[in-house]
Protein backbone atom coordinates (compact mmCIF):
# COMPACT_ATOMS: atom_id res chain seq x y z
CA UNK A 1 0.00 0.00 0.00
CA UNK A 2 2.06 3.16 -1.32
CA UNK A 3 1.88 6.36 1.20
CA UNK A 4 0.22 9.21 -0.30
CA UNK A 5 0.68 12.68 0.18
CA UNK A 6 -3.01 15.03 1.55
CA UNK A 7 -4.13 18.00 1.41
CA UNK A 8 -1.98 19.50 3.89
CA UNK A 9 0.93 19.58 1.73
CA UNK A 10 -0.73 22.31 -0.13
CA UNK A 11 0.88 26.09 0.46
CA UNK A 12 3.49 24.28 2.38
CA UNK A 13 5.68 22.10 0.32
CA UNK A 14 8.37 21.42 3.10
CA UNK A 15 9.74 18.05 1.64
CA UNK A 16 11.02 17.16 5.05
CA UNK A 17 9.98 14.31 3.04
CA UNK A 18 12.34 14.05 0.83
CA UNK A 19 15.10 14.04 2.72
CA UNK A 20 14.09 10.80 3.81
CA UNK A 21 13.18 8.97 1.43
CA UNK A 22 15.30 6.22 0.48
CA UNK A 23 13.95 5.55 -3.12
CA UNK A 24 13.17 9.33 -4.43
CA UNK A 25 9.71 8.81 -5.03
CA UNK A 26 8.90 12.34 -4.43
CA UNK A 27 7.76 14.49 -7.33
CA UNK A 28 6.11 18.05 -6.90
CA UNK A 29 4.87 21.44 -8.76
CA UNK A 30 4.99 24.75 -7.94
CA UNK A 31 2.14 23.85 -4.85
CA UNK A 32 2.65 20.73 -2.88
CA UNK A 33 4.33 17.27 -4.06
CA UNK A 34 3.12 14.04 -4.91
CA UNK A 35 4.32 10.28 -4.28
CA UNK A 36 4.77 7.81 -7.36
CA UNK A 37 2.97 4.88 -6.03
CA UNK A 38 5.31 2.66 -8.39
CA UNK A 39 8.25 3.78 -6.81
CA UNK A 40 7.38 3.96 -3.33
CA UNK A 41 8.38 0.88 -0.96
CA UNK A 42 6.17 1.82 2.02
CA UNK A 43 8.99 2.29 4.58
CA UNK A 44 7.21 5.21 6.20
CA UNK A 45 10.25 7.25 6.59
CA UNK A 46 8.17 10.19 5.05
CA UNK A 47 5.29 10.24 7.41
CA UNK A 48 6.62 11.52 10.83
CA UNK A 49 9.41 14.13 8.44
CA UNK A 50 5.99 16.08 7.79
CA UNK A 51 5.52 19.21 9.68
CA UNK A 52 2.03 19.09 8.99
CA UNK A 53 1.31 15.27 8.67
CA UNK A 54 0.52 15.66 5.38
CA UNK A 55 1.50 11.98 4.44
CA UNK A 56 -0.57 8.95 4.97
CA UNK A 57 -0.43 5.13 4.31
CA UNK A 58 -3.26 4.34 2.37
CA UNK A 59 -4.25 1.68 4.75
CA UNK A 60 -4.40 4.40 7.56
CA UNK A 61 -6.17 7.68 5.34
CA UNK A 62 -9.10 9.30 6.35
CA UNK A 63 -11.98 8.67 4.03
CA UNK A 64 -12.10 12.71 3.43
CA UNK A 65 -8.73 12.38 1.91
CA UNK A 66 -9.19 9.26 -0.16
CA UNK A 67 -8.70 11.62 -3.23
CA UNK A 68 -5.63 11.94 -3.42
CA UNK A 69 -4.36 8.26 -3.95
CA UNK A 70 -5.29 8.85 -7.63
CA UNK A 71 -3.99 12.45 -7.21
CA UNK A 72 -0.86 11.41 -6.59
CA UNK A 73 -0.56 8.71 -8.42
CA UNK A 74 -1.41 10.63 -11.75
CA UNK A 75 0.36 14.09 -10.95
CA UNK A 76 3.39 11.81 -9.91
CA UNK A 77 3.73 10.50 -13.26
CA UNK A 78 3.60 13.86 -14.93
CA UNK A 79 6.29 15.77 -12.68
CA UNK A 80 10.20 15.61 -12.52
CA UNK A 81 11.64 14.13 -9.44
CA UNK A 82 12.67 16.07 -6.35
CA UNK A 83 15.92 15.20 -5.60
CA UNK A 84 17.24 16.98 -2.27
CA UNK A 85 14.79 19.48 0.34
CA UNK A 86 13.82 22.28 -0.63
CA UNK A 87 12.98 25.68 1.01
CA UNK A 88 9.10 25.85 2.12
CA UNK A 89 6.61 28.12 0.37
CA UNK A 90 6.75 31.94 1.49
CA UNK A 91 2.90 30.43 2.41
CA UNK A 92 3.98 27.64 4.82
CA UNK A 93 4.69 29.17 8.03
CA UNK A 94 1.03 31.00 8.21
CA UNK A 95 -0.36 27.36 6.69
CA UNK A 96 1.30 25.53 8.83
CA UNK A 97 -0.46 27.21 12.21
CA UNK A 98 -3.29 27.59 10.76
CA UNK A 99 -3.50 23.71 10.69
CA UNK A 100 -2.15 23.95 14.13
CA UNK A 101 1.31 22.41 14.18
CA UNK B 1 37.25 -3.41 -13.59
CA UNK B 2 37.85 0.07 -12.34
CA UNK B 3 35.80 2.89 -13.50
CA UNK B 4 38.30 5.92 -13.73
CA UNK B 5 37.44 9.19 -14.63
CA UNK B 6 39.95 11.32 -16.55
CA UNK B 7 39.73 14.63 -15.44
CA UNK B 8 42.04 17.51 -15.56
CA UNK B 9 41.97 18.46 -12.14
CA UNK B 10 42.98 16.51 -9.31
CA UNK B 11 40.77 14.03 -7.74
CA UNK B 12 38.92 14.26 -4.65
CA UNK B 13 39.58 10.94 -3.40
CA UNK B 14 37.13 9.59 -0.98
CA UNK B 15 37.33 6.37 1.15
CA UNK B 16 34.00 4.90 2.70
CA UNK B 17 34.20 2.09 4.82
CA UNK B 18 30.71 0.06 4.83
CA UNK B 19 28.43 -0.94 1.63
CA UNK B 20 25.44 -0.17 3.45
CA UNK B 21 22.67 2.57 3.15
CA UNK B 22 24.46 4.97 5.24
CA UNK B 23 27.38 4.28 3.09
CA UNK B 24 26.01 4.69 -0.06
CA UNK B 25 23.70 7.57 0.84
CA UNK B 26 27.16 9.34 1.41
CA UNK B 27 28.15 8.08 -2.08
CA UNK B 28 25.19 9.56 -4.00
CA UNK B 29 25.91 13.16 -2.21
CA UNK B 30 29.63 12.87 -3.13
CA UNK B 31 29.05 11.70 -6.61
CA UNK B 32 26.15 14.18 -6.62
CA UNK B 33 28.51 17.66 -5.76
CA UNK B 34 29.89 18.53 -9.04
CA UNK B 35 32.97 18.51 -8.06
CA UNK B 36 35.71 15.31 -8.96
CA UNK B 37 34.78 13.23 -6.07
CA UNK B 38 35.86 9.51 -7.06
CA UNK B 39 34.17 7.31 -4.37
CA UNK B 40 35.91 4.05 -3.28
CA UNK B 41 33.51 1.67 -1.02
CA UNK B 42 35.39 -0.84 1.30
CA UNK B 43 33.07 -3.27 2.77
CA UNK B 44 34.29 -6.44 4.82
CA UNK B 45 31.71 -9.12 3.58
CA UNK B 46 32.03 -9.95 -0.67
CA UNK B 47 28.17 -8.84 -0.40
CA UNK B 48 26.98 -5.24 -0.70
CA UNK B 49 24.11 -3.79 1.04
CA UNK B 50 24.25 -4.25 4.82
CA UNK B 51 21.11 -4.68 6.45
CA UNK B 52 18.67 -3.95 3.39
CA UNK B 53 20.09 -7.61 2.54
CA UNK B 54 20.69 -9.22 6.03
CA UNK B 55 18.67 -7.10 8.35
CA UNK B 56 15.24 -6.82 6.23
CA UNK B 57 13.03 -9.33 6.86
CA UNK B 58 12.65 -11.79 4.03
CA UNK B 59 8.86 -11.11 4.09
CA UNK B 60 8.95 -7.82 3.21
CA UNK B 61 10.72 -7.78 -0.08
CA UNK B 62 8.79 -4.52 -1.33
CA UNK B 63 11.42 -2.60 1.71
CA UNK B 64 14.56 -4.43 -0.16
CA UNK B 65 13.97 -2.57 -3.66
CA UNK B 66 15.78 0.06 -1.98
CA UNK B 67 19.23 -1.73 -3.47
CA UNK B 68 18.09 -0.62 -7.04
CA UNK B 69 18.73 2.55 -6.11
CA UNK B 70 22.25 1.77 -4.40
CA UNK B 71 23.36 -0.07 -7.86
CA UNK B 72 22.35 2.87 -9.62
CA UNK B 73 24.89 4.71 -7.46
CA UNK B 74 27.24 1.22 -7.69
CA UNK B 75 27.70 1.95 -11.55
CA UNK B 76 28.03 6.00 -11.46
CA UNK B 77 31.20 6.43 -13.19
CA UNK B 78 34.01 7.61 -10.13
CA UNK B 79 32.56 4.83 -8.37
CA UNK B 80 34.43 1.69 -6.84
CA UNK B 81 33.60 -1.14 -4.72
CA UNK B 82 36.24 -2.88 -3.25
CA UNK B 83 34.41 -6.18 -1.04
CA UNK B 84 36.01 -8.50 1.15
CA UNK B 85 37.96 -6.11 2.64
CA UNK B 86 38.13 -5.43 6.14
CA UNK B 87 39.18 -1.85 7.91
CA UNK B 88 41.46 -3.09 10.68
CA UNK B 89 42.44 -6.11 9.53
CA UNK B 90 43.41 -6.20 6.35
CA UNK B 91 44.10 -1.96 6.11
CA UNK B 92 44.91 0.40 8.66
CA UNK B 93 42.64 4.27 9.07
CA UNK B 94 46.42 5.46 9.01
CA UNK B 95 46.79 3.34 5.66
CA UNK B 96 43.47 4.84 4.39
CA UNK B 97 44.58 8.44 5.29
CA UNK B 98 47.74 8.40 3.22
CA UNK B 99 46.25 6.94 0.04
CA UNK B 100 42.68 9.10 0.75
CA UNK B 101 41.51 12.67 1.42
CA UNK B 102 39.05 11.55 3.70
CA UNK B 103 37.56 8.35 5.20
CA UNK B 104 33.87 8.49 5.69
CA UNK B 105 32.97 5.50 8.69
CA UNK B 106 29.28 3.73 7.85
CA UNK B 107 30.10 0.81 9.60
CA UNK B 108 26.98 0.45 11.58
CA UNK B 109 25.62 -1.30 14.31
CA UNK B 110 26.96 -4.78 14.36
CA UNK B 111 26.77 -5.73 18.16
CA UNK B 112 23.84 -6.04 20.40
CA UNK B 113 23.19 -3.90 23.80
CA UNK B 114 23.05 -6.96 26.88
CA UNK B 115 20.30 -6.80 29.20
CA UNK B 116 23.18 -7.06 31.94
CA UNK B 117 21.66 -10.11 33.92
CA UNK B 118 22.23 -12.94 35.26
CA UNK B 119 21.52 -16.49 33.35
CA UNK B 120 22.14 -13.98 30.13
CA UNK B 121 24.33 -16.39 28.58
CA UNK B 122 22.78 -19.54 29.75
CA UNK B 123 21.49 -21.76 26.58
CA UNK B 124 19.05 -20.60 25.18
CA UNK B 125 19.19 -17.21 25.34
CA UNK B 126 20.29 -15.77 21.92
CA UNK B 127 19.86 -11.99 20.72
CA UNK B 128 17.65 -10.57 17.88
CA UNK B 129 20.90 -9.51 15.99
CA UNK B 130 21.92 -13.37 15.65
CA UNK B 131 18.56 -14.46 14.75
CA UNK B 132 18.00 -12.34 12.31
CA UNK B 133 21.23 -12.42 10.90
CA UNK B 134 20.90 -16.43 11.23
CA UNK B 135 17.62 -16.47 8.65
CA UNK B 136 18.90 -13.62 6.94
CA UNK B 137 21.95 -15.77 5.46
CA UNK B 138 24.14 -13.34 7.20
CA UNK B 139 28.23 -15.39 6.87
CA UNK B 140 28.37 -14.22 10.43
CA UNK B 141 25.80 -16.06 11.65
CA UNK B 142 25.70 -19.47 9.34
CA UNK B 143 26.59 -21.80 12.32
CA UNK B 144 24.19 -20.27 14.71
CA UNK B 145 21.71 -22.99 16.19
CA UNK B 146 18.41 -21.58 18.15
CA UNK B 147 16.34 -24.34 19.97
CA UNK B 148 13.58 -24.49 18.54
CA UNK B 149 12.04 -27.39 19.98
CA UNK B 150 11.09 -25.19 22.94
CA UNK B 151 7.17 -23.74 22.99
CA UNK B 152 7.80 -20.74 24.83
CA UNK B 153 9.44 -18.29 24.17
CA UNK B 154 10.32 -14.45 25.47
CA UNK B 155 11.32 -11.73 23.10
CA UNK B 156 12.26 -8.79 25.28
CA UNK B 157 11.84 -5.72 23.78
CA UNK B 158 9.07 -3.67 21.54
CA UNK B 159 10.30 -2.38 18.24
CA UNK B 160 10.52 -3.72 14.70
CA UNK B 161 13.34 -5.80 14.71
CA UNK B 162 11.55 -7.76 18.04
CA UNK B 163 8.13 -7.15 15.86
CA UNK B 164 10.53 -9.05 12.91
CA UNK B 165 11.56 -11.96 15.24
CA UNK B 166 8.36 -12.72 16.18
CA UNK B 167 6.37 -12.68 12.95
CA UNK B 168 8.96 -15.42 11.45
CA UNK B 169 8.42 -17.36 14.23
CA UNK B 170 5.07 -17.32 14.55
CA UNK B 171 4.03 -17.13 10.88
CA UNK B 172 3.60 -20.92 9.04
CA UNK B 173 6.74 -21.73 7.31
CA UNK B 174 4.65 -22.61 4.06
CA UNK B 175 4.56 -18.51 3.89
CA UNK B 176 8.47 -18.45 4.01
CA UNK B 177 9.02 -21.18 1.25
CA UNK B 178 9.14 -18.57 -1.47
CA UNK B 179 11.11 -16.03 0.25
CA UNK B 180 14.84 -15.34 0.40
CA UNK B 181 14.97 -16.47 3.70
CA UNK B 182 18.39 -19.07 3.99
CA UNK B 183 17.38 -22.41 3.38
CA UNK B 184 19.14 -23.85 6.88
CA UNK B 185 16.73 -21.19 8.80
CA UNK B 186 13.75 -22.97 6.48
CA UNK B 187 14.78 -26.08 7.62
CA UNK B 188 14.94 -25.45 10.97
CA UNK B 189 11.79 -23.53 11.38
CA UNK B 190 9.86 -26.32 9.60
CA UNK B 191 10.49 -28.04 12.78
CA UNK B 192 10.02 -25.40 15.20
CA UNK B 193 7.76 -26.56 18.24
CA UNK B 194 7.40 -22.44 19.39
CA UNK B 195 3.51 -22.10 20.22
CA UNK B 196 3.64 -19.13 22.64
CA UNK B 197 5.60 -15.87 22.12
CA UNK B 198 5.76 -13.27 25.00
CA UNK B 199 6.90 -10.11 23.65
CA UNK B 200 7.87 -8.29 26.69
CA UNK B 201 8.67 -4.38 26.95
CA UNK B 202 9.97 -2.28 29.86
CA UNK B 203 7.61 0.33 29.88
CA UNK B 204 3.44 0.71 28.87
CA UNK B 205 1.45 0.01 25.14
CA UNK B 206 1.55 3.69 24.39
CA UNK B 207 5.55 3.74 24.58
CA UNK B 208 6.23 0.58 22.50
CA UNK B 209 7.83 1.38 19.63
CA UNK B 210 6.57 -0.61 16.89
CA UNK B 211 5.69 1.55 13.81
CA UNK B 212 1.64 0.43 13.76
CA UNK B 213 2.38 -1.13 10.35
CA UNK B 214 4.35 -3.73 11.97
CA UNK B 215 2.18 -4.18 14.82
CA UNK B 216 -1.01 -4.57 12.51
CA UNK B 217 0.69 -7.31 10.57
CA UNK B 218 1.39 -9.39 13.69
CA UNK B 219 -2.52 -9.17 14.57
CA UNK B 220 -2.97 -10.52 10.55
CA UNK B 221 -1.04 -13.97 11.44
CA UNK B 222 -2.62 -17.02 10.12
CA UNK B 223 -4.63 -19.31 13.01
CA UNK B 224 -2.48 -16.84 15.65
CA UNK B 225 -4.20 -15.10 18.53
CA UNK B 226 -2.72 -11.23 19.33
CA UNK B 227 -3.64 -11.18 22.86
CA UNK B 228 -2.97 -8.19 25.63
CA UNK B 229 -3.84 -8.20 29.22
CA UNK B 230 -6.45 -5.28 30.03
CA UNK B 231 -4.87 -4.31 32.97
CA UNK B 232 -2.04 -3.01 31.19
CA UNK B 233 -4.00 -0.30 29.27
CA UNK B 234 -4.73 1.37 32.10
CA UNK B 235 -3.08 4.74 31.07
CA UNK B 236 -1.52 7.31 33.21
CA UNK B 237 -2.29 11.14 32.70
CA UNK B 238 1.26 11.24 31.29
CA UNK B 239 0.72 8.63 28.57
CA UNK B 240 -2.73 10.09 27.26
CA UNK B 241 -0.99 13.51 27.05
CA UNK B 242 1.63 11.60 24.89
CA UNK B 243 -0.97 9.68 23.19
CA UNK B 244 -2.76 13.52 22.52
CA UNK B 245 0.26 14.74 21.07
CA UNK B 246 0.40 16.18 17.43
CA UNK B 247 3.91 14.92 16.78
CA UNK B 248 3.02 11.06 18.08
CA UNK B 249 2.69 9.35 14.90
CA UNK B 250 2.38 5.64 15.62
CA UNK B 251 0.91 5.70 19.46
CA UNK B 252 -2.66 5.99 18.60
CA UNK B 253 -2.55 3.53 16.08
CA UNK B 254 -0.76 1.07 18.38
CA UNK B 255 -3.20 2.06 21.16
CA UNK B 256 -5.64 0.81 18.89
CA UNK B 257 -4.34 -2.24 18.21
CA UNK B 258 -3.38 -3.25 21.73
CA UNK B 259 -6.91 -2.34 22.56
CA UNK B 260 -8.11 -4.68 20.01
CA UNK B 261 -5.79 -7.46 21.11
CA UNK B 262 -7.04 -7.25 24.21
CA UNK B 263 -11.30 -7.98 23.73
CA UNK B 264 -9.89 -11.08 22.26
CA UNK B 265 -10.39 -14.50 24.01
CA UNK B 266 -7.08 -16.79 24.15
CA UNK B 267 -7.70 -19.43 21.36
CA UNK B 268 -6.16 -22.62 20.99
CA UNK B 269 -4.59 -21.87 17.32
CA UNK B 270 -1.51 -22.59 15.72
CA UNK B 271 0.37 -20.03 17.88
CA UNK B 272 -0.43 -17.45 20.67
CA UNK B 273 1.64 -14.17 20.85
CA UNK B 274 0.86 -11.99 24.11
CA UNK B 275 2.14 -8.39 24.52
CA UNK B 276 3.67 -8.32 27.70
CA UNK B 277 3.92 -4.60 29.26
CA UNK B 278 5.50 -2.64 32.46
CA UNK B 279 7.73 -5.77 32.34
CA UNK B 280 11.72 -5.63 32.88
CA UNK B 281 14.26 -9.34 33.11
CA UNK B 282 15.93 -9.48 36.30
CA UNK B 283 17.28 -12.80 35.78
CA UNK B 284 17.51 -15.97 33.58
CA UNK B 285 17.25 -19.25 35.71
CA UNK B 286 18.30 -22.78 34.28
CA UNK B 287 20.24 -26.13 34.75
CA UNK B 288 22.52 -25.01 32.07
CA UNK B 289 19.48 -24.01 29.55
CA UNK B 290 17.04 -21.29 30.51
CA UNK B 291 13.92 -22.46 32.42
CA UNK B 292 12.11 -19.34 33.49
CA UNK B 293 12.41 -15.85 33.00
CA UNK B 294 12.17 -13.92 36.30
CA UNK B 295 11.04 -10.24 35.40
CA UNK B 296 10.10 -7.04 38.17
CA UNK B 297 6.93 -5.48 37.20
CA UNK B 298 7.59 -1.44 36.79
CA UNK B 299 5.62 1.65 37.41
CA UNK B 300 6.51 4.69 35.06
CA UNK B 301 7.87 8.08 36.52
CA UNK B 302 8.55 10.83 34.83
CA UNK B 303 7.54 13.94 31.97
CA UNK B 304 5.40 12.74 29.05
CA UNK B 305 8.17 11.57 26.40
CA UNK B 306 10.74 10.87 29.02
CA UNK B 307 8.52 8.66 31.12
CA UNK B 308 11.45 5.51 32.50
CA UNK B 309 10.54 2.82 34.03
CA UNK B 310 11.04 1.91 37.61
CA UNK B 311 11.36 -1.72 39.05
CA UNK B 312 9.45 -2.52 42.12
CA UNK B 313 9.90 -5.21 44.30
CA UNK B 314 6.88 -7.26 42.70
CA UNK B 315 8.60 -10.30 40.77
CA UNK B 316 6.66 -12.49 38.43
CA UNK B 317 8.03 -15.96 36.36
CA UNK B 318 7.23 -16.78 32.90
CA UNK B 319 8.33 -20.16 32.03
CA UNK B 320 9.97 -20.39 28.87
CA UNK B 321 12.79 -22.34 27.30
CA UNK B 322 14.21 -19.54 24.41
CA UNK B 323 14.99 -15.92 24.82
CA UNK B 324 15.62 -13.44 22.35
CA UNK B 325 16.62 -9.51 23.78
CA UNK B 326 16.00 -7.20 21.07
CA UNK B 327 16.89 -3.78 22.67
CA UNK B 328 19.19 -2.37 20.33
CA UNK B 329 22.08 -2.86 18.38
CA UNK B 330 25.01 -1.62 19.36
CA UNK B 331 28.27 0.24 17.28
CA UNK B 332 32.00 -1.85 16.84
CA UNK B 333 35.10 0.41 18.15
CA UNK B 334 37.26 0.78 14.92
CA UNK B 335 40.94 0.44 15.73
CA UNK B 336 42.03 3.92 15.17
CA UNK B 337 39.33 6.11 15.83
CA UNK B 338 37.78 6.85 19.14
CA UNK B 339 34.69 5.47 20.68
CA UNK B 340 31.70 6.77 22.97
CA UNK B 341 31.47 3.27 25.16
CA UNK B 342 27.96 4.20 26.66
CA UNK B 343 26.54 4.87 23.11
CA UNK B 344 27.96 2.84 20.92
CA UNK B 345 28.67 5.47 18.54
CA UNK B 346 32.01 7.15 17.49
CA UNK B 347 32.18 10.91 18.92
CA UNK B 348 31.36 13.30 16.40
CA UNK B 349 30.16 16.94 15.62
CA UNK B 350 27.80 17.06 12.02
CA UNK B 351 29.71 14.40 10.75
CA UNK B 352 33.13 15.17 11.71
CA UNK B 353 35.19 12.40 14.05
CA UNK B 354 35.80 13.97 17.43
CA UNK B 355 38.71 12.85 19.78
CA UNK B 356 37.63 14.88 22.92
CA UNK B 357 38.63 18.46 21.86
CA UNK B 358 40.25 17.83 19.00
CA UNK B 359 38.32 17.11 15.34
CA UNK B 360 40.69 14.29 14.07
CA UNK B 361 41.15 15.19 10.16
CA UNK B 362 39.64 13.86 7.26
CA UNK B 363 37.69 11.34 9.33
CA UNK B 364 34.13 11.52 9.16
CA UNK B 365 30.84 8.93 10.58
CA UNK B 366 27.40 8.47 9.10
CA UNK B 367 24.46 5.74 9.87
CA UNK B 368 24.13 4.02 12.95
CA UNK B 369 27.65 4.71 13.83
CA UNK B 370 27.29 8.37 14.17
CA UNK B 371 23.72 8.72 15.48
CA UNK B 372 23.11 4.76 17.16
CA UNK B 373 20.77 2.40 15.94
CA UNK B 374 17.80 4.33 15.26
CA UNK B 375 15.41 5.04 12.29
CA UNK B 376 14.63 3.29 9.04
CA UNK B 377 16.61 3.08 5.53
CA UNK B 378 15.45 6.81 5.09
CA UNK B 379 16.58 8.55 7.75
CA UNK B 380 20.30 7.93 6.56
CA UNK B 381 19.56 9.11 3.76
CA UNK B 382 19.21 13.05 5.66
CA UNK B 383 21.86 11.56 8.04
CA UNK B 384 24.42 11.12 4.98
CA UNK B 385 23.44 14.45 3.66
CA UNK B 386 24.96 16.26 6.37
CA UNK B 387 28.32 14.55 7.17
CA UNK B 388 28.78 14.92 3.62
CA UNK B 389 28.33 18.62 3.79
CA UNK B 390 30.85 18.89 6.22
CA UNK B 391 33.20 16.88 4.54
CA UNK B 392 32.42 19.53 1.51
CA UNK B 393 32.82 22.18 3.96
CA UNK B 394 36.33 21.34 4.83
CA UNK B 395 37.98 20.63 0.97
CA UNK B 396 40.27 23.40 1.25
CA UNK B 397 41.56 22.20 4.27
CA UNK B 398 42.24 18.49 3.54
CA UNK B 399 42.85 18.46 0.08
CA UNK B 400 45.97 20.31 0.39
CA UNK B 401 47.84 17.72 -1.82
CA UNK B 402 47.10 15.13 -4.61
CA UNK B 403 46.24 11.86 -2.72
CA UNK B 404 46.30 8.10 -5.10
CA UNK B 405 43.47 6.63 -4.23
CA UNK B 406 42.30 3.48 -5.19
CA UNK B 407 45.36 3.16 -7.50
CA UNK B 408 47.44 2.53 -4.78
CA UNK B 409 45.04 0.99 -2.32
CA UNK B 410 44.45 -2.15 -4.67
CA UNK B 411 48.07 -3.06 -4.87
CA UNK B 412 48.32 -2.99 -0.99
CA UNK B 413 45.76 -4.95 -0.51
CA UNK B 414 46.38 -7.60 -2.96
CA UNK B 415 50.09 -7.57 -2.30
CA UNK B 416 48.83 -8.79 1.21
CA UNK B 417 47.17 -11.56 -0.33
CA UNK B 418 43.38 -10.06 0.33
CA UNK B 419 41.14 -11.07 -2.92
CA UNK B 420 39.24 -7.96 -3.40
CA UNK B 421 36.25 -8.11 -5.15
CA UNK B 422 34.69 -5.32 -7.58
CA UNK B 423 31.39 -4.66 -8.25
CA UNK B 424 31.12 -6.78 -11.23
CA UNK B 425 32.06 -9.91 -9.11
CA UNK B 426 28.79 -8.68 -6.88
CA UNK B 427 26.56 -8.79 -9.73
CA UNK B 428 27.42 -12.38 -10.79
CA UNK B 429 27.10 -13.77 -7.11
CA UNK B 430 23.87 -12.09 -7.24
CA UNK B 431 22.91 -13.72 -10.65
CA UNK B 432 24.10 -16.96 -9.45
CA UNK B 433 21.83 -16.20 -5.97
CA UNK B 434 19.33 -15.53 -8.12
CA UNK B 435 19.46 -19.29 -10.81
CA UNK B 436 19.75 -20.91 -7.26
CA UNK B 437 16.75 -19.74 -6.11
CA UNK B 438 14.54 -20.44 -9.30
CA UNK B 439 13.78 -23.95 -8.99
CA UNK B 440 12.57 -23.86 -5.46
CA UNK B 441 10.21 -20.42 -5.93
CA UNK B 442 12.37 -18.23 -3.92
CA UNK B 443 13.55 -15.07 -5.17
CA UNK B 444 17.29 -15.98 -4.64
CA UNK B 445 19.05 -18.41 -2.59
CA UNK B 446 21.86 -16.60 -0.75
CA UNK B 447 25.08 -17.91 -0.61
CA UNK B 448 26.10 -17.99 3.11
CA UNK B 449 29.79 -18.99 3.40
CA UNK B 450 32.38 -16.02 2.78
CA UNK B 451 34.53 -19.62 1.23
CA UNK B 452 31.57 -20.13 -1.49
CA UNK B 453 31.30 -16.46 -2.51
CA UNK B 454 34.72 -15.99 -3.37
CA UNK B 455 34.71 -19.23 -4.79
CA UNK B 456 31.82 -18.26 -7.29
CA UNK B 457 33.70 -14.69 -7.72
CA UNK B 458 36.81 -16.22 -8.96
CA UNK B 459 34.54 -18.33 -11.84
CA UNK B 460 33.22 -15.12 -12.83
CA UNK B 461 36.83 -13.19 -13.43
CA UNK B 462 37.81 -16.38 -15.60
CA UNK B 463 34.57 -16.60 -17.72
Amino acid sequence: MPHVVTDNCHLCRFTDCVAVCPVECFHSDEERTYIDPDVCIDCGACIPACPVHAIYETIDMPDDQRRWVAINADRSHALPVVYAKQDPLPTAAARRAELGY
Amino acid sequence: METVVESAVPAIQVAIVGAGPSGFYAAEALLRSGLPVRVDMIERLPTPFGLVRSGVAPDHPKLKEAILVYDRIARAPGFNFLGNVSVGRDVSVAELRATHHAVVFACGAETDRRMGIPGEDLSGSYTATEFVGWFNGHPDYRDRTFDLSQEAVAIVGQGNVAADVCRILAKPVAQLRTTDIADHALNALADSRVKEIHVIGRRGPVQAKFTTKELRELGEIVDCATLVDPADLALNAESEAELAHRSNVNGPGNLSLFRAFASRKAVFGRCTIWFRFHLSPAALIGDGHVEKMILARNLLEGVPFAQVARPTEEKIELPCGLVFRSIGYRGVPIPGLPFDESRGTVPHASGRVVDSTEMLEGLYVTGWLKRGPTGIIGTNRADSLETVQSLLAELPKICDREKPGVEALRPLLEGRGIRVLNYQNWLMLDAAEIDRGKPKGKPREKFTRIHEMLVVSLDSDMA
